[in-house]
């Protein structure tokens, strides 16, 4: 008795019907589609972009040359070279970041003592010839400055959670 | 247009014959590629709006060149022949598929007369070029010289023959009822109302010939022959360019010939579906039967892509026991009911 009802159904398509009336109220409703360069979906205070070094309010910049981040660093993308300066700080002389082999973990910021290196709502950028891909020391202060404002504001905004 | 008339008169009859009959041909065929390209569109919309999406819209207004995007694209690939792999066959394989599916719309009526070739056995012709697009597979899986490519032709090679058997038994239940050969007679047979069209005598011949017309096209969930998770692309991995988009072209041909002739033999084909309802049947006298054809096709059409966007994809053994076991006893029974009910005279149909 039971297969036979189980044959009964098969035969009537009962499951491929439901299937189909699922998908065909699907077809009607309201698309989530976002259309990407008109529209942008809101991002995160935590959103992991593009790197920046911070400075102090007076100009001087933060880092200290430490080499934490390079050395909790998973991918390797960070290389660090320091001096003492003239004045007898210890600061890096050279402090690039290879965007190709960063995987945007945020070990980096996470480690960083002074909270010099972070990572910017940065996302939208591109490379067209070899070697553009390494962030040096220069592109890093310059991304720090254009974006401090943000920068402060999405630290300010996480504190309460750290 | 005097001296037109001039130099068409001056041309002998039996070429003036051919030249007809080769206008005609572009009139089906030329239609025929652009609902194939905008079908290729279709399809992305359908299945984005299923999806939540809202689908291709850049390239044009809407999207609406998009197909003409995609193409000139594929027309601008480079078409690579793998070493060993028999050049002449790979690439007779692309045509081999295509032309069959192009080749069978002679005989699809689109109105009363309007055919181009009226010949009696027009369903036999069908249901002969339906199955020779098999060939077309095969041998591009055979001349891919690739095991992927291999397998998807056997693949498919099984699951057309299983298919085929139901298919063909299902328009034999259409030849009785309508009792000839000729796609416009069986039309014609279905005159009288929305109830005098096949698909009520016919229900589960409808229902098996539809179903494995899906099969027949490899479409999902039918889509063994390319199943991207188990063999790449199946037949078509070694194609690019102008010969993938060839095989492109005859499947989605294919999908519109199904629709066609689904339409003709058990949908009335160009009959209007108010015939026989006073007040609309004369309210609706004024549409042109092609329209209905359209209609109707459009409707099978949209079933394809909203099975595709529905359906996972068949395990193999049960494609082939939907084939063997189910479809091919279903159809046998069923001829045996309309060859009972056709000897009753049963009405409306057989009387």
């Amino acid at each position: 008795m039971k297969s036979l009802q189980q044959i009964l159904k098969s035969f009537v398509l009962l499951e491929l019907l439901k299937g189909l009336r699922l998908t065909g109220k699907y077809f009607f409703a309201k698309k989530i589609t976002v259309q990407y360069p008109e529209e942008k979906t809101p991002q995160s205070p935590r959103f992991r972009g593009r790197h920046a070094l911070r400075r102090y309010p007076n100009g001087e910049e933060r880092c200290i040359a430490c080499k934490l981040c390079e050395a909790v660093c998973p991918a390797l993308a960070i290389t660090i070279e320091a001096e003492p300066r003239e004045d007898g700080s210890r600061r890096t002389t050279r402090y690039d970041i290879d965007l190709f082999k960063c995987i945007y973990c945020g070990f980096c910021e996470e480690a960083c003592p002074v909270d010099a290196i972070v990572e910017t709502r940065e996302y939208e950028y591109h490379f067209e010839n070899r070697g553009e891909n390494i962030m040096t020391k220069e592109m890093l202060l310059a991304m720090g400055d254009k974006y401090e404002q943000q920068i402060a504001a999405d630290r300010a905004a996480d504190a309460p959670y750290r | 247009m005097e001296t037109l008339l001039a130099v068409w008169e001056a041309i002998p009859e039996t070429w003036q014959n051919l030249l007809w009959i080769i206008v005609k041909i572009l009139a089906i065929a030329v239609p025929i590629m652009l609902a194939v390209a905008y079908l290729t569109l279709a399809e992305r919309k359908v299945i984005g709006y299923i999806q939540v999406r809202i689908g291709p819209n850049r390239v044009g207004p809407r999207g609406l060149l998009q197909p003409i995007a995609d193409g000139l694209k594929l027309a601008l690939k480079e078409i690579i022949i793998p070493t060993r792999a028999n050049r002449f066959l790979f690439l007779m394989a692309p045509l081999l598929a295509l032309a069959p599916a192009l080749a069978a719309w002679a005989v699809v009526p689109f109105d009363d007369g309007m055919v181009l070739a009226d010949i009696s056995a027009g369903l036999l012709y069908v249901l002969a070029l339906t199955s020779l697009s098999v060939y077309g597979i095969i041998i591009a899986g055979w001349a891919s010289n690739s095991k992927y490519a291999f397998l998807g032709a056997m693949r498919s090679a099984a699951q057309m023959v299983a298919y085929e058997i139901a298919m063909g038994f299902a328009l034999v239940g259409v030849l009785m009822a309508a009792g000839s050969l000729n796609l416009g007679e069986i039309v014609r047979a279905q005159e009288g109302s929305l109830l005098h069209w096949f698909w009520l005598p016919l229900l589960p011949l409808f229902f098996v010939y539809f179903i494995s017309g899906v099969a027949e096209t490899n479409r999902a969930p039918f889509d063994v022959a390319e199943g991207e998770s188990e063999i790449v692309a199946g037949f078509h991995v070694e194609y690019s360019g102008m010969s993938f988009a060839l095989f492109f072209l005859a499947e989605y041909a294919n999908m519109i010939l199904i629709s066609a002739l689904t339409a003709v033999m058990f949908l009335g084909g160009w009959l209007s579906p108010f015939q026989g309802i006073p007040g609309l049947e004369d309210l609706f006298a004024w549409v042109p039967g092609i329209v209905w054809l359209l209609l109707k096709m459009s409707v099978f059409l949209f079933l394809f892509l909203w099975f595709r966007a529905t359906f996972p994809r068949y395990r193999y053994d049960q494609i082939m026991r939907l084939g063997w076991k189910v479809f091919i006893p279903i159809t046998i029974v069923w001829l045996l009911v309309i060859g009972v009910a056709i000897m009753a005279h049963l009405g409306p149909w057989f009387d």
